[in-house]
């Protein structure tokens, strides 16, 4: 630092700055630490600044035009007109020069060492901590970590931060779900004691894992239920006070509730999640957002909270090879295009927002960033408050930072000009009181100078160009141009250039100058190229004017409008509304004791089946559709699906996993989903996959494309949840590994059944006592420890919440009957359940459905006895039998699977077409709403080209709701949409790339499609 | 009544052991006449109300019944009214018999260690006691291309017919294709909870230049006087003078022009298979005369962007372009579900017969049989379905008979023993209602 201000004294032409850089340049020791002995003579200096005739940008919103600003041992002590200077002030004429509040990026792991991740030796699983001490259970949760206790200066990031125009940052470690305490500090580069403006800022989390080695939780949903029952633990151990047990990491999250909690998120739909989640436990939280907040902002400015955004904009993709090209989706080439809006977008709608580096790869890109999102149009007052005053009042830092006031840090920037302009310089960034020099070229030398050499003719020495880095040309009388090297460091002038006295002159000579700046005189000596020895000197004539660069770059401006829901291929950006519907003549499929009816007419009105009849009329506004030769249905209803579900559908890291909702991580997002719909399926019951015996929570959901991941679920369904059996949970095909978790045989699956449901009993029974007490007893008595897995146990054995099972062989699926005979409760539905025909009777007995593969086998062991006649066997014995996908592909097949029910046992067409519509309903509890066509049922309905159960049928409509949200037609100009959108997004991109923007090779999305057993990634 | 009960035991047993094991057929002893049906030439043409017959194997005549005079006297006449009569369905890749249960290692034979194994001969691993094998050509499959998978050379392919005591009874053609597999172009990072993307293989280049080398050191080899075998390169011989094929399993399109390329350069004849996008490139694969076997009809398309529908019209767009393309479908197991493979074709732009011709005369031509099956035709081997209705949709897909070589093959299966055990336990407590 010391060095930059001697540097800095000298880089002055004009009188004020030598005098401004001398004083500062011995002052030092202002901050010096109180308690520290010094080694030598004290050196203490109290120094105090007038800063004159500047335009003052105090905040986002006030400006004042020359005015005066005084500093006193690095706090602003004065600002305004009229200002008092005090006497032994040291003065700075700023004519002409702006401050600006020093910047603040609330997002940084500035001076915080990076977690490392201990590579273990074993690679079978790790299902205990294996962090030592009385600690909490799960290493993801690092609520002991406080930044304050681990920030180390780094000078190099510091300088870097600081040439961007940042004084204060916010310190944290990005490692863990719950992250710890953050710092708040300076950029300065004193001693870490007086840099630490705040011990604790924020707490800070996020879904991911991180560093952890231990495999809870392996799922984004697993992540989430980590977050409630970590709430729920912090909540009773704050009531037990100690008397439980010690825990640091709950006691440090007890600790840590009152500061402002950051939550950081990958994707816009993480946001909903963690706000949920903030929302039932009374936490507010900040969200560190992704940057594509734009495609949901209703939902993202319904959450209420105050984002962190970053601007690091995709590259756009390199398109050369039109093959590699359609790699890219459409939609990462959209978000290529709108996410420099995206802070505009947020501005626009009212949400509030602070700017953050984090995510640049290069953080030079800052400014050249947070310009296209200005040219995207980002206010600049709310760019600045974003880098300003709006962190300093998310982490209640106001009172030090975040603007330029009598009593604040004296944190500012000295620009030359608006700090957003292009061609702005911050010449210093003042912290804490103290100067750093950022771009040494305090005034602009750019002009005309008369340059005489002794011995030449007079010349002209004309500087153009960048301002900090000037271009230099010798021009004769005649007006003959030549290059010159300029190097100039500090005052030091080193000047290269070819002379020729006129242009008839070819030959020239070599000049080699070397001069220092005095005032605005420039003067030194010169060798020509005989050899001799001159003097030399310039004088300053006129500056440089820059010329108009006519700013043809009209940037496109682009809307909200282009976003399309879901942003996704074949999404629509004109919602679809519920209409009336009259279909003439159609085969109807009723699913009643009416059976199939020809020549039909049906009505659809406000979402529900209206009228089934002949002739009947078309309400008013109503749509007919001649549907004459076409088959009308109710949708098909997939029991078992996995499509839209983000990141993991499997917690298998442990036997029982109740705690964990597929509902949590809904991904609307899917072109699966748009995909099902154009194969009849209008509702889809999203399970948690097979790995473990008691799996998590389902999600039932309409296929209403486009809506949020909350307005997609069913209303008011029974609550389901997953088990499973057999090899799956045996984890018998994960490799050898995989032998450490219990239970590895059927035996042992048993057993996790038996215990997991007794510990239920008594956990219900420790309540219930609790609940017995008088009031003033209970105040008296800790209550027992919430266990949101064993409260979704009591769910089950109190019938509230429903098994739908996954199973295979006979003997399994007969044990899991006893366990739930045993405990009081019936198993709802065997999923898979191939050898069901083997255990019919006694199926059919414990009242408990259905829900099966057409045709599957042989694909592992446990399968060997499956067989394609299993759905036709149970539905004669009088089990309530459907098929299901369990694939994204075959879901979209359903009608085909239906019909191998035909084919294999011969059973009715209009019974097999049950499997996939009523019969799944009943299983689901929802047979009074859909699942057929029935006056006053949902208009849930599909129209097919032909018998709904041939190979050759084919989907017009599906409507859910009467909205209709799959049309074979519009689909056709979804695909001239998406073709035409593609070309002129590439397009976009090759402009782009020849405008010299740097573009990145193609890369897709990551797509996986999960099946019960994917318990990786599919590399 | 005693012998009557005798009897009855015996025929008992004899259905249990039919349910264990279906016994191989015998050879046709006698010339058959299928009349009435309507035969699907699997050519394109139809003949409604025709007269089928075949005799030593042979198919002696098909023909519209009133053009001939029928003499029960000289053969078997089946009266197949109202019946459908197709060619043997032909999977053109398939595991069957080398592969029991997916995930049981012990079951799985398709699959060595090593990078280029084109010496592996999947035809000596071949069962034709697969417990699998029945269900699939009770649904009309007669046919097979065994293809062992993995590696960049995954060995070498034989071609059999469903029926047969050992893999010697069985084989149609020995050794006919050695498969390739074109390296990938792409490789993702992350995991599920952390996705990452799909990005190209940095290693791609060098790893066909690895393919490259070994093509042509065992072009060398073929053409020199040999000094030492090399087992491997004496595999592949048969590219060189063309008496078998390179099946190049490769999807998309910079994998299938390269393919076509390589081809060219090494003058070997080459069938893509996989082919997902080889939509895109029907004049290449036109003017090369590469066909072409579609693997993901019944798959969604890989990218989101992509018509929802390509994969199932993907057929429509070859046989529009007059490439020469057939059908295949994923596990062993699942290949009883191929004539549906191609009923989905026929919706998506194929008539009925065009589709039909993707699993028998057009995967006899890829896999150089025309000559003896794909088709019913006067001259060809008589191995034909019966279906009691449109093979294609599952709604009336029902195998009545099937006959390879005019051997009359047993239709029964492990699955259908333990559907007639179990309902008729149920029938027995009377809660079976049919």
């Amino acid at each position: 630092m010391r060095g930059n201000l001697r540097l800095g004294s000298l880089a002055v032409r004009w009188g004020f700055s030598l005098l401004l850089l001398l004083v500062i340049g011995q002052y030092h020791g202002v901050l010096a630490q109180e308690t520290f002995p010094v080694n030598g003579v004290h050196n203490e200096q109290q120094g105090s600044y007038a800063f004159t005739n500047a335009t003052i940008v105090k905040d986002h919103k006030t400006q004042l035009d020359k005015a005066t600003m005084v500093i006193k041992d690095g706090i602003i002590i004065a600002i305004g007109y009229e200002v008092k200077i005090p006497k032994g002030a040291i003065i700075l004429d700023l004519e002409g020069k702006y401050i600006y509040p020093g910047l603040i990026d609330m997002y940084t792991t500035y001076g915080i060492p990076e977690a490392k991740k201990k590579e273990s030796t074993r690679r079978a699983p790790q299902y205990s901590t294996n962090v030592k001490g009385a600690y909490g259970w799960n290493q993801c949760l690092r609520t002991d970590f406080n930044a304050n206790e681990h920030f180390k200066l780094d000078t190099a990031n510091a300088r870097k931060m600081r040439a961007l125009g940042f004084g204060s940052v916010l310190a944290f470690r990005a490692d863990g779900i719950a992250r710890g305490s953050s710092v708040f500090v300076t950029l300065s580069n004193e001693k870490e004691n007086e840099v630490v403006l705040l011990d604790k800022a924020s707490a800070n989390y996020s879904f991911s894992k991180g560093t952890s080695t231990q495999n809870y939780p392996n799922s984004l949903m697993g992540s989430i239920a980590l977050m409630r029952q970590t709430y729920l633990d912090a909540g009773w151990y704050a009531q037990a006070k100690q008397n439980e047990e010690y825990n640091i990491t709950l006691e440090s999250w007890n600790q840590l509730q009152d500061l402002p909690q950051i939550f950081e998120v990958r994707d816009k739909y993480s946001v909903l999640r963690a706000d949920k989640v903030g929302d039932e436990f009374g936490v507010q939280y900040i969200f560190k957002g992704s940057g594509n907040e734009y495609q949901r902002l209703d939902e993202i400015k319904a959450t209420n909270g105050s984002f962190i955004l970053p601007i690091n904009f995709p590259k756009a993709y390199n398109v050369e090879n039109p093959f590699d090209a359609l790699q890219i989706s459409m939609t990462q080439m959209i978000h290529w295009e709108l996410a420099p809006s995206n802070p505009a977008f947020m501005e626009a709608a009212g949400i509030e927002f602070a700017l953050t580096t984090s995510g640049l790869k290069n953080k030079k890109s800052f400014w050249k960033n947070l310009r296209k999102a200005i040219d995207q149009g980002l206010s600049e007052s709310t760019a600045l408050a974003a880098l300003t005053s709006v962190p300093a009042g998310l982490l209640n830092v106001d009172h030090l930072v975040g603007s330029l006031e009598k009593g604040k840090i004296a944190n500012f920037l000295i620009t030359s000009s608006n700090l957003f302009e292009k061609d702005n310089i911050i010449f210093q960034n003042w912290i804490q009181g103290q100067p750093y020099i950022i771009n040494n070229v305090w005034n602009d030398i750019r002009g005309t100078y008369e340059l005489n050499i002794e011995t030449l003719q007079p010349l002209k020495l004309k500087l153009t160009g960048k301002y900090t880095k000037p271009s230099a040309q010798v021009i004769t009388s005649d007006s003959t141009k030549k290059k010159a090297s300029f190097k100039k460091q500090e005052t030091l002038l080193t000047i290269t250039f070819d002379y020729v006295k006129n242009k008839d002159d070819s030959i020239g000579q070599k000049v080699r100058m070397s001069g220092l700046i005095t005032s605005d005189r420039w003067s030194g000596r010169a060798q020509l190229q005989n050899g001799n020895w001159v003097n030399w000197s310039a004088t300053f004539v006129e500056p440089f004017e820059q010329k108009d660069k006519k700013d043809k770059k009209t940037t496109v401006k682009h809307t909200i409008d282009q976003v399309m829901y879901p942003f996704s291929s074949y999404g629509w950006k004109e919602k679809p509304v519920q209409q009336s519907v009259l279909f003439k003549n159609a085969t109807v499929w009723t699913n009643e004791r009416e059976g199939i009816l020809l020549n039909t007419d049906v009505v659809i009105q406000n979402g529900k089946i209206h009228a089934i009849g002949n002739n009947l009329a078309a309400p008013p506004g109503a749509t007919t559709v001649d549907a004459s030769g076409m088959h009308l249905t109710c949708g098909i209803i997939d029991e078992h699906s996995h499509i839209a579900i983000s990141r993991g559908v499997n917690e298998g890291t442990q036997a029982v996993t109740a705690e964990v909702r597929i509902g949590d991580v809904i991904n609307p997002d899917h072109v699966n989903l748009y995909r099902q719909l154009a194969g009849g399926v209008t509702t889809s019951h999203l399970l948690h996959g097979s790995a473990n015996p008691v799996g998590g929570q389902t999600a039932l959901i309409k296929l209403r494309w486009g809506y949020s991941p909350e307005k997609m679920k069913f209303e008011n369904t029974d609550q389901f949840i997953k088990f499973a059996l057999g090899e799956n949970v045996k984890q018998s095909n994960w490799g050898d590994l995989q032998r450490v978790r219990f239970p590895q045989t059927r035996m042992g699956v048993e057993q996790v059944y038996y215990d997991v449901f007794t510990r239920a009993r008594e956990y219900e029974n420790r309540w219930k006592a609790y609940h017995s007490l008088s009031k003033s007893k209970r105040k008296k008595t800790v209550s027992p420890r919430r266990d949101i897995e064993l409260d979704a146990i009591v769910d089950i054995m109190n019938s509230e919440m429903f098994i739908t099972c996954h199973s295979y062989v006979q003997s399994e699926i007969n044990m899991l009957m006893k366990v739930a005979d045993s405990m009081g409760f019936r198993v709802n539905t065997f999923t898979h359940i191939l050898e069901g025909y083997k255990v019919a009777d006694k199926m059919k007995n414990h009242g408990v459905g259905a829900s099966t593969f057409s045709d599957w086998w042989a694909y592992k062991y446990e399968v060997i006895d499956a067989i394609p006649y299993n759905g036709t066997i149970l539905n004669n014995v009088g089990v309530v039998t459907a098929f299901n996908s369990d694939d994204a592909e075959m879901g979209r097949r359903l009608n085909q699977e239906a019909a191998k029910a035909v084919k294999y046992g011969g059973l009715s067409e209009e019974e097999a077409w049950k499997f996939v519509t009523l019969n799944p309903a009943v299983l689901l509890h929802i047979d009074d709403r859909v699942g057929s066509i029935k006056i006053g049922k949902h208009a849930d309905v599909v129209l097919w080209t032909d018998n709904p159960l041939s190979i050759y049928a084919k989907v017009q409509q599906t409507y859910v709701d009467g909205i209709l949200f799959y049309d074979s037609k519009k689909d056709l100009e979804y695909r001239e949409m998406i073709n035409k959108e593609r070309m002129r997004l590439m397009n976009a991109m090759s402009g782009a790339k020849s405008k010299g923007e740097k573009t990145t090779p193609p890369e897709g999305e990551y797509d996986i499609l999960y099946k019960c057993d994917t318990i990786e990634s599919e590399n | 009544m005693k012998k009557g009960i005798y009897i009855l035991i015996l025929f008992l047993m004899a259905g249990f052991i039919a349910s264990a094991q279906q016994i191989p057929a015998k050879d046709q002893s006698e010339a058959i006449v299928l009349v009435g049906g309507t035969l699907h030439v699997g050519n394109g043409t139809v003949i409604e109300n025709a007269a089928i017959g075949f005799n030593n194997g042979l198919i002696t005549f098909a023909v519209d019944v009133s053009t001939i005079k029928l003499d029960p006297t000289t053969a078997r006449i089946i009266d197949i009214k109202g019946k459908h009569v197709y060619p043997g369905l032909i999977s053109p890749i398939s595991v069957l018999g080398l592969n029991e249960i997916d995930a049981v290692r012990a079951t799985r034979d398709y699959r060595d260690v090593g990078q280029y194994n084109p010496e592996l001969r999947s035809i000596i691993a071949y069962s034709t006691d697969s417990r699998v094998t029945p269900t699939v050509r009770s649904n009309g499959i007669l046919i097979a291309q065994i293809t062992p998978q993995g590696g960049v050379i995954s060995g070498t392919s034989s071609i059999v017919e469903l029926d047969g005591w050992n893999w010697e009874d069985a084989v149609v053609k020995m050794e006919y294709g050695v498969h390739l597999n074109w390296p990938g172009m792409f490789s993702r990072s992350g995991w599920w909870a952390e996705p990452g993307s799909i990005s190209l293989r940095k290693d791609y280049i060098s790893k066909i230049r690895m393919i490259e080398a070994f093509f042509t050191q065992a072009k060398a080899y073929s053409t020199s006087k040999v000094k030492e075998k090399n087992l491997k390169f004496e595999a592949m011989r048969g590219l060189f003078d063309e008496t078998s094929k390179l099946f190049v399993h490769a999807n998309y399109s910079r994998q299938i022009t390269s393919a076509v390329e390589f081809g060219k350069k090494f003058g070997v004849k080459i069938v893509i298979v996989g082919g997902r996008d080889s939509w895109m490139l029907t004049d290449m694969l036109k003017e090369n005369d590469i066909p072409v076997i579609l693997t993901n009809v019944h798959s969604l398309p890989s990218r989101s962007d992509d018509d929802i529908d390509l994969p199932f019209k993907t057929p429509k767009l070859l046989h529009d372009a007059g490439i020469l393309y057939c059908l295949s479908y994923k596990r062993s197991w699942q290949q009883r579900s191929l004539m549906f493979v191609a009923g989905t074709t026929a919706a998506y732009g194929l008539t009925k017969e065009q589709a039909l011709m993707s699993i028998t005369s057009n995967t006899a031509k890829i896999l150089g049989i025309e000559k003896i099956v794909g088709t019913v035709e006067d001259g060809k081997d008589a191995t034909i379905i019966v279906s009691s209705g449109d093979v294609l949709d599952m709604r009336t897909s029902n195998i009545e008979m099937a006959f390879i070589r005019g051997k009359e093959i047993d239709l029964d299966n492990k699955q259908k023993a333990l559907y007639r055990k179990f309902k008729t336990k149920y029938e027995d407590q009377g809660i079976y209602k049919n």
